[in-house]
C-alpha cells in the first residue's frame, strides 16, 4: 500500500535560472545542466593575461576548432562533480577488491617468472605515459572554452592519475621499488620506449587545446587502450595464465570503454559543426594516430609472442572504424 | 624474491612519492622551457622543484572515496531542503540577500579557481605542486557547483537569483569580485598561488566562509550550511597548500622576498576590498546576527592573521602595507557600503532596507565608537525620508574605483567625515581610486588596470544612459529583483508561504 505523506504546496515561482530557460525551456533542469552551462565568464573580462597578451582570459581563438556554441560539445555521461566521484568511487571498491584478491591468494606470486617479466616490462612504464596524459588533460581543462567541454577534462586528468597510481601498484606488487625503477629507465632510455615518449613530450608542448584532446584522447588512447589492456593484457596474457595481471587492469579496460563515449561525443558534434571542422579533425587524427600507432609498435613487439604487425593492424583498423561513426574518415 | 615484505618497508611517504613525483621525468626531445613557458617571466627564482613538501598526501582512490562519501550526504540533506519546503525555515527571507550576492559574486569566483588551479596544474615544473593544484582545481569545479544546487531551490520560490549566470558579466556590483579573480587569473602562475591559494584560501578564507556559514546556521539555512560543512575538508587542504606554497618560494632563494612582499600587499588589499560586501551581510543582512564583522575581524583577521605573518616573519616577511588602514576601515566599511547599497538598490538584484530600531541599537552596542556618532544619523535620516513617502534614492551613479570597482564610498584614514577620493592622470585619461592603496595597486600595473572593464561607463557608452534598456540588458527586474525589502515581493511571498505552513488560516 501506498501513503502518500503530504508537505504544504507552494506554487514556485519558476523552474530554473533564465540562461537554462533560454537552452532548454521552460522546465526544471538537471543537475548536469545546473552545474555545466555558462558557468564560465563569457562578457566583460576585465584584463588579458599576462602571459600571453595575445589571448583573452578565456579564448575561443587559441584552437582551430570553430564552434558557435561551445557547450554544444556535451558530455553523454553528464557527469558533473558528484556523478564523476560517485561512479570512481564504484569502481575503485572493485579495484581495491581484485588487488586484495590477488594479494591475498597468493596470485602474484604464482605468476610465472616470464609472465611476471612481461607484465613489468608492458605496465610499468605506461604510468609515465599516463602522467603525460594527466598533464595534457589538466592543459585541456585549463585553457579550453566552455564548461560542457572543459570539465570532463580535468576528471579525465585525475582519472590519468589515478591510472598511474594503479599502474604503480601493480609495479609494487609485482616487482616491488625495482620494477618501477626499472620501468622508468625503460621510459626514459629504452628503444622500444622512445618513440612513445618522443609523442608524449611533443603533446607537451602543443597550445591548441583541441588538437592535444585529439592527439592525447582521440589517437594515443584510442590506439594504447585497446591495444595494452585487450589485445596484450585481456587476451594474450591471459590466455598464457595471466589472469591475474587482467584483474589488476580492469580498471583502465572498464574506463576506457566508459570514457570513449564522451570522446565520440565530442568528435561527432564538432566534426558535424563544418565542413572547416571535419577538414581539421581529419588531418590532425590522421596525422596523429598514425604516429600513435608507430610509437606503439616497439612497445607491442617487447612482448615474447606478440605479433606487433598483426595487432597493430588490428585495432588501426577497429579504430578507423569507430571513427567513422562520428562522421570523420581517414 | 619476497615481494609483500619488500612493499611493506615503504613509509606512506615513500609510496605517496612513488605515486606522484616519480611518476615524471626529465624530457629529452623537448626542452622544459618549452613544456613551462609561463614559470619564468615573473622573476621567481626555482632551484630545486623536489624541496617542495607535499602539503597533503592524498591519492586518487582515497580522494574518490572520501569526496564520493561527502558528496552522498550533501545531496541527500539537499533534496530533503527542496522537497520539505526547507526554504520556509530560514528566519526571514532578507537573509536570502546575504545568498543572492554570493551566488552572483562568490560561486563564479569557485569557478575561476577551478580554471587558475587547472591552469597553474600544468604550468608548474614540479609534480609535487601540480598535482596539489590539480587536487584543488578539481575541488573548486565541486565547490561551483554544488553551491550552485544548494541555491537552486531558493531560485524557484525567490527573486533575485534567476539571471546570476547574466549577472556575472553584466551587473555592477559582482565585477568587485569578477576583477578581483581575473586579476589572478591574468596573473603568471606563482601571483597567482599568491592571489588565491595563499591571500584568498589562507589569509581570507576564514572571514568569507566561517561567517557566512555560520550566518547560515543562525538563520536556519540548511542548504547553505550543508555546502560549508561540506567544503570544509577541501579548504583544510587549500589552506594548507597555499601556506606551503609561499613557504617554499621564499626558501628558494632570497631574491623572491620583494617579489612575494608586492604581492602579499597587492592581494591582501584587493581581498579586503572584496570582503566590504561579506561585512555588509554580517552586520546588517543577517536578521539573526552570528558576530559583528568587526568581531569576526579580531578573531579571524588580527588574531590569526597576526599569528601567521609573526611566523612569516622569519623569511622577511612583514604585515601587508594595507593592514593598519585596514584595522581602522572596520569599524565603518559595512555601514558606508551599505547605506550605498541601499541609495543604489534600484540597481541590485537583491533587497536592501533600512535597519530597525532593534538592529540600530545592536549596530550601536558592536560600534561603539562609530555607529551613533556617524551612521545612525544618517539612517534616521533616510527613515523619515521614506516615511515622508520620498525615498532616498541615487539615480546619480557610483564612481567606481579603477582597481577594486566598489564604488567610491570610503573616508579618509583618520577622518571618518571627509570622503576619500584620489584621481590620477595616466596619458592623457583620468582614472578615480577609492584609496591610496588602490591607486598604488594602479601604479605598480597601469597597463594591466586601464584594461579594466568599468559597469557605470558601459551603461553611457552603450545604452545613452537608458535605466530601463540597461535594466534588460542586466536581467534586472524591475520591480521584483531590485528595491527595499520592505515592499518586496519575496517578503510578501515568504510572509504568506509561512503563515500557511504554521497556521490553519
Amino acid at each position: 500500500m501506498q501513503i502518500d505523506l503530504r508537505t504544504v504546496s507552494i506554487q514556485p515561482l519558476r523552474n530554473t535560472f533564465d540562461h537554462l530557460v533560454r537552452r532548454f525551456g521552460d522546465k526544471p533542469a538537471s543537475r548536469y545542466q545546473e552545474g555545466s552551462y555558462d558557468i564560465q565568464a563569457a562578457e566583460n573580462l576585465h584584463y588579458r593575461p599576462t602571459w600571453d597578451p595575445e589571448q583573452e582570459l578565456y579564448d575561443t581563438g587559441i584552437t582551430r576548432i570553430v564552434m558557435q556554441d561551445w557547450y554544444a560539445l556535451k558530455d553523454p555521461r553528464q557527469f558533473y562533480y558528484s556523478t564523476y566521484t560517485l561512479t570512481r568511487a564504484r569502481q575503485q571498491d572493485s579495484a581495491e577488491a581484485s588487488f586484495a584478491f590477488v594479494e591475498s591468494r597468493g596470485l602474484a606470486e604464482a605468476l610465472s617468472d616470464e609472465l611476471r617479466r612481461t607484465a613489468l616490462d608492458l605496465l610499468v612504464p605506461l604510468r609515465h605515459a599516463a602522467w603525460g596524459a594527466n598533464q595534457n588533460n589538466t592543459f585541456i581543462c585549463g585553457y579550453g572554452y566552455g564548461t560542457a567541454f572543459t570539465q570532463p577534462c580535468i576528471y579525465q586528468a585525475m582519472d590519468n592519475l589515478g591510472i598511474a597510481q594503479y599502474l604503480s601498484r601493480l609495479g609494487l606488487l609485482l616487482g616491488g621499488t625495482e620494477a618501477l625503477e626499472a620501468g622508468k629507465a625503460a621510459w626514459t632510455s629504452g628503444d622500444a620506449w622512445q618513440p612513445l615518449r618522443r609523442y608524449v613530450e611533443d603533446c607537451l608542448v602543443l597550445r591548441d587545446p583541441f588538437e592535444l584532446f585529439v592527439a592525447q584522447n582521440v589517437a594515443l588512447d584510442g590506439l594504447l587502450y585497446p591495444l595494452v589492456y585487450e589485445a596484450l593484457v585481456d587476451d594474450h596474457l591471459a590466455g598464457r595464465g595471466g589472469s591475474a595481471v587482467a584483474m589488476l587492469t580492469q580498471f583502465m579496460s572498464d574506463w576506457f570503454a566508459e570514457t570513449g563515449k564522451w570522446v565520440d561525443a565530442v568528435l561527432k558534434v564538432a566534426a558535424a559543426e563544418s565542413e572547416h571542422n571535419r577538414a581539421q579533425l581529419q588531418t590532425w587524427i590522421g596525422a596523429w594516430s598514425e604516429r600513435a600507432a608507430a610509437a606503439l609498435l616497439p612497445v607491442v613487439g617487447q612482448v615474447p609472442g606478440a605479433e606487433a604487425d598483426e595487432l597493430v593492424g588490428e585495432r588501426v583498423a577497429a579504430f578507423k572504424a569507430r571513427l567513422e561513426k562520428t562522421g570523420i574518415a581517414l | 624474491m619476497d615481494m609483500k615484505s619488500a612493499n611493506r618497508k615503504l613509509s606512506l611517504k615513500d609510496k605517496y612519492r612513488l605515486f606522484t613525483r616519480d611518476l615524471g621525468w626529465e624530457p629529452s626531445y623537448r626542452t622544459r622551457e618549452e613544456i613551462f613557458p609561463y614559470v619564468q617571466y615573473e622573476g621567481i627564482k626555482v632551484h630545486d622543484w623536489d624541496k617542495w613538501e607535499d602539503p597533503f598526501r592524498l591519492t586518487m582512490d582515497a580522494y574518490w572515496k572520501y569526496q564520493a562519501e561527502k558528496e552522498r550526504k550533501f545531496y541527500a540533506i539537499i533534496d530533503a531542503h527542496a522537497q520539505n519546503n526547507g526554504h520556509l525555515h530560514i528566519t526571514d527571507a532578507r537573509y536570502l540577500s546575504a545568498l543572492k550576492i554570493f551566488l552572483q559574486a562568490i560561486s563564479p569566483g569557485e569557478f575561476c579557481a577551478h580554471k587558475g588551479f587547472a591552469r597553474v596544474g600544468r604550468e608548474f615544473p614540479g609534480v609535487g605542486t601540480q598535482v596539489a593544484c590539480q587536487m584543488q582545481a578539481i575541488d573548486e569545479i565541486r565547490h561551483a557547483q554544488t553551491q550552485i544546487h544548494a541555491l537552486s531551490n531558493y531560485n524557484r520560490f525567490y527573486n533575485g537569483f534567476h539571471a546570476f549566470a547574466e549577472q556575472r558579466d553584466r551587473i555592477w556590483y559582482t565585477s568587485v569580485a569578477r576583477s578581483f579573480f581575473d586579476d589572478a587569473m591574468s596573473a603568471g602562475p606563482f601571483e597567482f598561488m599568491i592571489a588565491i591559494g595563499f591571500s584568498f584560501e589562507y589569509v581570507l578564507t576564514n572571514l568569507l566562509f566561517v561567517p557566512f556559514m555560520s550566518g547560515a546556521a543562525y538563520n536556519g539555512d540548511m542548504a547553505t550550511v550543508t555546502f560549508g560543512f561540506s567544503a570544509q575538508s577541501d579548504e583544510a587542504r587549500h589552506m594548507t597548500l597555499g601556506l606551503e606554497c609561499i613557504k617554499f618560494m621564499l626558501e628558494q632563494d632570497p631574491d623572491n622576498l620583494p617579489i612575494v612582499q608586492r604581492w602579499i600587499d597587492k592581494w591582501f588589499w584587493r581581498g579586503f576590498r572584496v570582503l566590504g560586501l561579506v561585512s555588509t551581510m554580517m552586520d546588517y543582512m543577517l536578521p539573526k546576527r552570528v558576530m559583528s564583522w568587526r568581531e569576526a575581524w579580531n578573531i579571524y583577521g588580527v588574531e590569526n592573521g597576526g599569528a601567521l605573518f609573526k611566523d612569516l616573519a622569519r623569511y622577511g616577511i612583514r604585515p601587508p602595507k594595507g593592514w593598519n588602514d585596514a584595522e581602522e576601515a572596520v569599524d565603518h566599511m559595512s555601514h558606508q557600503l551599505m547605506l550605498g547599497l541601499y541609495q543604489w538598490s534600484f540597481g541590485t538584484a537583491f533587497h536592501a532596507w533600512i535597519p530597525s530600531d532593534e538592529d540600530m541599537d545592536w549596530l550601536a552596542k558592536k560600534y561603539p565608537e562609530t555607529f551613533d556618532r556617524y551612521y545612525r544619523p544618517r539612517w534616521m535620516h533616510i527613515r523619515k525620508l521614506a516615511a515622508a513617502g520620498t525615498p532616498f534614492k541615487n539615480y546619480g551613479l557610483a564612481k567606481l574605483c579603477q582597481c577594486c570597482q566598489l564604488p567610491v564610498v570610503f573616508t579618509e584614514p583618520g577622518d571618518p567625515t571627509l570622503s576619500c577620493h584620489r584621481e590620477r592622470v595616466h596619458q592623457g585619461e583620468k582614472y578615480h581610486f577609492c584609496s591610496d592603496h588602490c591607486q598604488a595597486l594602479f601604479e605598480n600595473e597601469p597597463e594591466k588596470y586601464v584594461q579594466a572593464w568599468l559597469p557605470m561607463p558601459q551603461l553611457f557608452q552603450d545604452l545613452q544612459g537608458d535605466l530601463t534598456a540597461w535594466m534588460d540588458w542586466v536581467f534586472l527586474r524591475d520591480g521584483e529583483d531590485n528595491g527595499d525589502y520592505a515592499d518586496s515581493l519575496d517578503r510578501r511571498n515568504f510572509e504568506a508561504w509561512r503563515a500557511m505552513a504554521t497556521s490553519n488560516q
